[in-house]
């Protein structure tokens, strides 16, 4: 098939890449330097061909594109890939933060170079890998696969609490999804296969369908995170190195989310319906009590991970809502997600380099000698606003229109998210920002490095752009998404009609 | 399959094993301690064509010596795993021994003789044969258990495996007997067709006690006591040992009797099998935590591994059976491959093994830590590693036969042991170096590295070893 191997090369891409760090000997300057700039190429020829893919990829078409496969467990378990709408701007995300993070990284990682950058790449396989498997036992392969290299990137490169913060990060997501597997199990005896295309058109009995997807909520809820199993994100963000908070805040997350509108709503969608209230009670909690917890933080990159799983919540409302708008918002949002929380947690790993402290009250009066700084922190504290103008408001306006036509109620709690979220982002601008520098070891602070506006700008642009202009993405996965409401709605119907 | 009164070339293997290791008794008597290195060269060569003739494809399959030994599929893929045990066994003791001056030619013999009795037992095809084999593995493995004689620790090791272990095989006997005695037979078909579907209590009690014999070998709760003191106490290539051969073949025949002489009666020995289960994958999580030795450690940890393999036997249908096989496989790769990592811990010309000993690892030998760190990976079960995949099936299979709680319970206890592999990863990467460890072995390091590389590239290549575990578990049934 025309084009086939380009997917399986942006999953072999980084592996190469990382392959190549290894050969590079020692651990002089010169092989920290080389180690950089092959991982630094690797991550933009990966882009490069993840643009391959978007450019033959049609929007029109709502089924599975690009698709590969081949024979991998004695014909049970293929190696199938394949994107539609709803993955292909995660792959895009994902390719498009690697380059940046491995940027961002750049002069704040000095130790165990080569081996960091073996793992960035490694992570970015097995991230990709997540959005582009076909067949249920390859996607959980990625998913649970990225786990190593996190539990790394923490432990090794984190600082401060860092083996707490691993062991939990790996632990908590670990028990999720070892449910999940289970549930896939079950499913692969009751299809006889584990090829997601197939699966999607397969109907569980409702009640199989109860357990299935509770198997799979106890995997994406934690990786979501969705309140109350939320804890281990403050924690594994704290302590992981800047570019760590980046893929976990941008990629990680988003896998929960992508999860969901890919197995929960189409596979189950009679236990879907069941549960909706359920997600709808947590989503809500998670809007406003998390949003309240960030208002109290001490730390900045505690503040932005309260903050994330505040906006995961509209995420996780948005998809049940079940309806094109809700569905569309959440994939919005999380695109604007990946792209706002990255942009935050570079900015405050810039002040983090210099000052070596994320506590708050260490800062202050920061616009006196870092101007450029200023506007950055403050375009990207309005995206997370979710101020008209920037992506974050049409994924939260997109969730609350799907939600409120379902469950006015919640949309109209869920709304008081966006004012509290208004509260603790401008607080946390006015303390660092804003005042007068009273501390003295502020006063020789320099403003942002051209690497450092090199990572930013990007990520600034595309908010602003996609704010204005949203558009391409809602068009790219319009017509998956109305298929997959379709398939819900007719199954729904369906059930409904033979219970009566 | 066609059965013969006696067919040399069915059992060639096993001929030729006998043979040798008795030619050797007698070289290594004659030349004494001088002879020892030989002794085990030669050894190495007599297990490596073996192990040669056992996957040999050109040589006939039957059941030979009156039913009493049965050459299958199943036979060979178990004897293959075994011979490896025992194979890259003594290929790490050469330098062990050496360096520790408790060499002598006993030790590759007595191996040699328990791998004997390891393919007998796995061949078995009746009650007698299995008793047979089972005695000839036990006795050369008391002496094995209690080889460092000098040493405290070892000989209280030996001595508790030898007590425990001689009551086991009692119990067994036992066994045995009033199976005979109330289906008439010692042959496992024989009883199958006796027993059908209806477990006279007579019938009952046998196959506990049978269980308990085997149970006790594979060390799964509540008969595992023996473990962590003779993991920890004998030296560590005979932990080796204990840790990968024995286990195989006691698993094997377990699964043979279960699925050939009591296939009727699943329901019974279900139960059972799924208590030992359930008690061995969570005593082998939690007990483990608290350790600070490492050998003592895998001692809770293979109790475990057991527990996850007996979930596929306890499902009972042939991928159960298939599951079964690959997880032994994968977990003989898994254990040589920690035990040369263990092997490999020496400072200053003695052997450390404390957990703490390997701090740092991951700046003193990047090498070595790496591939520990995918053992440890892979014994937890984190894809894409081939510990994954073991368990994969084994739940695969226990879902499939509706052992819903059995599997729930099991995830939830390999979460339970991701912690305590996960720490000795935090050991070696995430904290301050210690001392850097002596220059290891060749012979463990590339082990090590070989056993690592099947680990992580078992998921490129599966199928080879998933379709001869299926064709063997075919076998049975």
């Amino acid at each position: 098939m025309n084009g086939s191997w380009i997917l399986s090369g942006i999953l072999a891409l980084p592996l190469v890449g990382a392959l190549f760090i290894l050969l590079l000997p020692g651990d002089s300057e010169a092989t920290k330097r080389n180690a950089r700039w092959i991982a630094l190429f690797t991550t933009l020829i990966t882009f490069a061909l993840s643009l391959v893919a978007w450019s033959r990829f049609d929007p029109a078409q709502p089924g599975f594109q690009l698709v590969e496969e081949r024979d991998w467990f004695s014909h049970a378990i293929l190696y199938k890939l394949g994107v539609d709408g709803i993955s292909m701007p995660f792959v895009l995300l994902t390719a498009f933060l690697m380059p940046i993070c491995i940027v961002a990284s750049w002069t704040p990682i000095q130790t165990r170079v080569k081996e960091y950058m073996i793992t960035f790449l490694v992570m970015e396989t097995l991230m990709v890998g997540v959005f582009i498997a076909l067949d249920l036992v390859l996607f959980y392969l990625f998913f649970e696969g990225g786990l190593i290299p996190m539990f790394i990137i923490i432990g090794v490169w984190g600082h401060g609490n860092r083996v707490y913060a691993a062991f939990k990060f790996f632990l908590y997501t670990f028990t999720g999804s070892v449910l999940m597997l289970l549930a896939i199990m079950a499913m692969y005896w009751t299809a006889g296969t584990t090829d997601i295309t197939v699966l999607l058109k397969t109907h569980f009995p409702a009640n199989m369908q109860t357990w299935l997807w509770l198997g799979f909520f106890a995997s994406f809820a934690v990786k979501m995170p969705m309140w109350p199993v939320h804890t281990w994100l403050p924690d594994a963000h704290v302590e992981a190195p800047t570019a760590g908070s980046v893929m976990l805040a941008a990629v990680l997350l988003k896998m929960g989310g992508y999860g969901f509108i890919r197995f929960s709503l189409p596979m189950f969608p009679d236990a879907s319906l069941y549960f909706t209230p359920l997600i709808f009670a947590l989503s809500v909690i998670a809007i406003i009590y998390t949003s309240l917890v960030a208002l109290a933080q001490e730390s900045m990159k505690k503040l932005i991970a309260y903050s994330s799983v505040a906006h995961m919540g509209f995420v996780t409302m948005g998809i049940f809502a079940a309806n094109t708008q809700g569905v569309q918002g959440a994939v919005y949002q999380m695109i604007s997600h990946g792209l706002i929380s990255g942009a935050l947690f570079l900015c405050v790993g810039v002040v983090y380099d210099r000052m070596h402290t994320y506590d708050i009250a260490a800062y202050g009066g920061l616009v006196q000698r870092m101007p450029l700084y200023a506007v950055a922190f403050m375009v990207f504290t309005l995206g997370n606003v979710g101020l008209p103008g920037t992506t974050g408001f049409i994924g939260e306006f997109l969730t609350l229109i799907g939600t409120f036509q379902i469950n006015n109620w919640v949309a109209f709690l869920a709304t008081f998210g966006i004012i509290l979220s208004a509260c603790y982002a401008l607080y946390l601008y006015r303390r660092i920002i804003f005042g007068v520098i009273e501390k003295p070891n502020l006063m020789g602070i320099a403003d942002l490095t051209g690497p450092e506006i090199a990572t930013l700008l990007p990520l600034g642009l595309l908010m602003l752009f996609y704010g204005v202009h949203p558009q391409p993405i809602i068009d790219a996965s319009a017509a998956s998404i109305d298929q997959l409401i379709q398939g819900f709605q007719h199954a729904v119907t369906a059930t409904r009609t033979a219970g009566l | 399959m066609h059965e013969t009164a006696i067919s040399l070339p069915v059992v060639l293997p096993e001929v030729v094993l006998a043979a040798g290791t008795l030619a050797l008794v007698l070289y290594g008597a004659l030349r004494g301690e001088r002879g020892s290195n030989l002794v085990n060269e030669i050894a190495v060569g007599l297990l490596g064509l073996v192990l040669i003739l056992i996957v040999a494809k050109n040589r006939p399959m039957g059941v030979t010596f009156y039913g009493a030994f049965a050459d299958d599929a199943f036979t060979r893929f178990m004897g293959a795993i075994t011979l490896v045990g025992s194979l890259v066994t003594l290929l790490l003791s050469v330098e062990f021994m050496r360096q520790e001056r408790i060499g002598g030619f006993e030790f590759p013999v007595l191996i040699l003789i328990s791998t004997l009795g390891m393919l007998m037992l796995i061949s078995a095809d009746d009650f007698i044969a299995l008793y047979l084999g089972f005695e000839l593995m036990s006795l050369a493995l008391y002496v094995i258990a209690a080889y460092r004689r000098h040493d405290l620790r070892a000989t209280e090791a030996g001595l508790k495996y030898f007590v425990l272990g001689a009551l086991s095989s009692g119990m067994m006997l036992y066994g045995i007997s009033l199976i005979y005695g109330y289906s008439g037979s010692v042959s496992f078909s024989a009883v199958a067709e006796a027993v059908h579907d209806h477990a006279s209590i007579g019938v009952l009690f046998g196959l506990v006690f049978i269980l308990v014999g085997l149970a006790f070998k594979i060390s799964v709760v509540p008969f595992h006591m023996w473990t962590p003191d003779v993991y920890e106490g004998a030296p560590t290539p005979v932990t080796t040992f204990f840790a990968s051969a024995p286990k195989v073949a006691a698993m094997a025949v377990l699964v043979r009797v279960m699925v050939t002489a009591f296939p009727g009666i699943s329901n019974d020995w279900r139960q059972i099998l799924t208590f030992v289960s359930i008690a061995s994958m969570v005593l082998g999580a939690f007990a483990a935590i608290g350790q600070r030795n490492f050998k003592r450690l895998m001692a809770y940890s293979s109790i475990g591994h057991m527990g996850y393999a007996l979930v596929g036997l306890a499902a009972g249908t042939v991928e159960g059976a298939q599951s079964v096989i690959i997880y032994m496989a994968i977990y003989v790769v898994m254990t040589l491959g920690t035990f040369a990592a263990i092997l490999s811990m020496r400072r200053q010309g003695r052997a450390v093994e404390t957990m703490a000993d390997l701090a740092g690892l991951g700046r003193t030998d990047p090498t070595m830590a790496f591939f520990l760190a995918t053992m440890m990976f892979s014994l937890a079960g984190v894809p894409p590693l081939a510990g994954f995949f073991a368990k994969f099936y084994v739940f695969a299979a226990g879902i499939k036969a509706g052992l819903y709680g059995l599997s729930v319970i099991g995830v939830l206890a390999s979460c339970v042991a991701a912690y305590y592999y996960l720490r000795i990863v935090k050991l070696m990467y995430f904290d301050e170096p210690a001392a850097a460890f002596d220059r290891p072995a060749p012979v463990a390091r590339i082990v090590l590295a070989v056993s690592a590389l099947m680990i992580l590239l078992f998921v490129f290549l599966p199928s080879p070893i998933t379709n001869a575990a299926m064709a063997a578990a075919q076998s049975l049934f």
